[in-house]
């Protein structure tokens, strides 16, 4: 398969044209409500042609309601979806002919095989691409001929990948691409939609996983309860911790009501301090410094460190100390 | 592609995915050929069916098996108590019992229809019996020649009973099933058109109608020897029309449904009257006169109206036009509620 479009040249020269320089997706003000609750709080958000835009989130924080907007397959109850240049009232055929999509949920039909379900999509857009190629790409050449319900979880979703691909298209919408996957799996598709990019295209995704955002996206917005609370790349968004690393340990014994989160604030280089069940997280900028000054305090009150952990702050994090909950709710 | 490409290949999928249920085949072509096989076996013509009648033992019973013999179609048991004669009675084993006294007494089902005939040579064999007289002459005349059996009654209602089947499963299932899995919400973000869609499944019933026309009419005609007096062209046309009805009226009663329960349970509840009111078994002429008109607006009635007519009485397609035009009004009316009302999600 060949790639659509050169890479967007930055955008600094006279000779761009102007639709060229416009983003491939744009949303102002997306308001989606079922009843009482509001699912999409006022939403927006621009994606640069050629850039990928991750939503993370918890399940339920409204992502797929946000990408089935934008998608044409819901009507927001405010606020405008341009895609392409182009909106949903006017044409929504001509957006469809220039986007790929990838449901989350959507089963294919058991009894057809991997070729058979290609040529049908292949067969509703007006220049498809080679199937063989797209086969290839997905990596289904040697279950070209078997039948979807022999397929695997990952092998499905690469199918499903592989639909969203027939038309060439400009933007891919992927919800969910890899939940439910095993590791190697989850990979594979990752593989899939970095190559993707690297093409040129432009990918929209929703995921739950902190380690799919920061590997594919190059900006994210993180949701909750429809509402962004965060946006930019993920290291910006990471460096708005302003942690160097962050510190888990808990007390050995039935309790660590001994340590007060006062003590543990007060110790040098600490950012801020939360409890998990038995483990208590602190975010740091001197790492060091507060593991020694974490040990006096420990050996001064004659308890014992369980279980001491350092890593880097991640995504995660970031949405714990957001939220106060995690991503995935495990 | 062209608009054409597309309602190709949806076509071809529908046709692929009910050719790789076995389920499917076995409902829509084996099991209306073991019915008709089944029926035309329990109604086989030829000999005057004879009455089964039990004479309870007693002092007259004699009496009454002597008078009984003059009829060869009285198959007389003698059984010694009543309570067994009734059982056999009650299960249907006997058509009639009858105990000695003056006047002997019969025992009898109204609602059976073999119970009036063997009331009726119960009475005729104890009348002969007394007057000792002899029957009038009467020149009997048994119709057993193929056209006016009950199987080529029959025959023409199971082709419409299986139109109707195949066209409502067929469709009904196939859609509520694409929509369970989100199918279809997947296809309504590429640009196909929604009419291809619908399209596709009328062109897959026709390709099955050809099929299923071919098995159930070789059957009838050569095996059964159920006579097909009209045009071929004619009697195409008809389930034509009644396979392109019967498929519109699926896409309806799928056109809302999220599980295949519910599904199910619409198409039951739809076919379900006419199965038993659109004279596929029995003449819908059994009802009330009054309800007679309502019936014939039916759906299957339309269908299995001309298709006798066409088969049995070779009647020409245009005496058909009543027929012809409930069918036409249903296939519309069902293809435009549901394309309103059509639940993509």
């Amino acid at each position: 398969m060949t790639s659509l479009h050169p890479p967007p040249l930055p955008d600094d020269t006279a000779t761009i044209a102007p639709s060229a320089s416009d983003p491939a997706v744009r949303a102002a003000g997306l308001v989606k409500r079922y009843g009482d609750l509001t699912a999409v709080d006022d939403v927006s958000f621009a994606v640069p042609r050629g850039t990928c835009l991750g939503l993370l989130g918890p399940n339920g924080a409204g992502k797929t309601t946000i990408i089935e907007i934008l998608e044409g397959l819901k009507q927001p109850d405010a606020g405008e979806v341009v895609v392409l240049g182009r909106t949903w009232d006017h044409d929504p055929r001509a957006i469809q002919e220039r986007i790929g999509v990838q449901l989350q949920e959507a089963e294919f039909q058991d009894k057809l095989s991997v070729y058979e379900t290609l040529r049908l999509f292949a067969s509703f857009y007006a220049r498809p691409a080679d199937l063989d190629g797209v086969i290839e790409l997905v990596g289904l050449t040697e279950k070209r001929r078997a039948w979807v319900k022999t397929l695997s979880g990952g092998q499905k979703q690469r199918l499903s990948i592989g639909c969203a691909l027939l038309n060439e298209p400009e933007i891919l919408f992927l919800d969910e691409p890899t939940t439910g996957l095993d590791p190697q799996a989850r990979r594979r598709v990752w593989e899939i939609i970095e190559r993707l990019k690297t093409e040129g295209r432009t990918v929209l995704l929703t995921t739950h996983y902190m380690e799919e955002a920061e590997r594919l996206a190059d900006d994210l917005i993180i949701i909750d309860h429809g509402k962004v609370i965060a946006r930019g790349s993920p290291a910006t968004i990471i460096a708005s911790l302003e942690a160097e690393s962050v510190v888990q340990f808990a007390v050995a014994g039935r309790t660590h009501a001994r340590l007060e989160h006062a003590e543990l604030t007060a110790l040098e280089g600490v950012r801020a301090v939360r409890s998990e069940g038995a483990n208590i997280v602190l975010s740091v900028v001197h790492t060091q410094a507060v593991i020694a000054g974490l040990f006096e305090l420990v050996r001064a009150r004659g308890l014992e460190l369980e279980d001491l952990r350092t890593h880097r702050p991640t995504l995660e994090d970031v949405f714990v100390s957001l939220t106060g909950k995690h991503l995935r709710d495990e | 592609m062209s608009r054409i490409d597309e309602i190709r290949e949806l076509t071809r999928v529908r046709v692929l995915s009910f050719l790789r249920e076995p389920e499917a085949i076995f409902w829509v072509f084996l099991f209306p050929l073991l019915l008709a096989a089944v029926l035309a076996f329990a109604f086989r013509s030829g000999d005057i069916e004879p009455s089964r009648v039990i004479v309870v033992d007693g002092p007259d019973a004699a009496r009454l098996v002597e008078a009984f013999a003059v009829d060869e179609h009285l198959k007389i048991d003698v059984l010694p108590s009543r309570d067994a004669a009734m059982t056999k009675l009650r299960t249907a084993a006997a058509d009639g019992v009858v105990e000695g006294g003056d006047p002997p007494r019969l025992s009898f089902d109204p609602q059976r229809p073999e119970a009036e005939t063997a009331r009726l040579r119960v009475l005729r064999a104890l009348g002969l019996a007394l007057e000792g007289g002899a029957d009038p002459p009467l020149d009997e005349h048994l119709m057993t020649e193929a056209g006016s059996r009950y199987v080529d009654f029959l025959f023409p209602g199971l082709i419409g009973m299986n139109l109707m089947g195949t066209g409502m499963w067929g469709v009904g299932f196939a859609i509520a099933d694409v929509r369970r899995r989100k199918f279809l919400k997947r296809m309504l973000v590429t640009p196909m058109r929604r009419s291809s869609f619908f399209l596709a499944f009328m062109n897959s019933r026709l390709v099955f109608l050809a099929i299923e026309l071919t098995v159930l009419l070789g059957f009838g005609v050569w095996i059964l020897g159920v006579p097909l007096r009209g045009n071929l062209i004619a009697l195409v046309t008809i389930a034509l029309l009644g396979a392109a009805m019967f498929a519109g009226l699926g896409i309806l009663v799928a056109s809302r449904v999220r599980t295949i329960e519910g599904v199910s349970g619409l198409m039951n509840f739809v076919m379900m009257p006419m199965w038993l009111a659109s004279g596929v078994f029995f003449s819908y002429e059994k009802f009330p006169a009054f309800i007679q008109p309502a019936l014939k607006l039916l759906p299957l009635t339309a269908l299995n109206d001309a298709l006798r007519a066409v088969m049995l009485d070779g009647a020409s397609i245009l005496t058909q036009g009543p027929e012809l035009g409930v069918m036409a009004a249903w296939w519309a009316l069902c293809l435009g509620i549901a394309l309103r009302i059509f639940r993509w999600e």
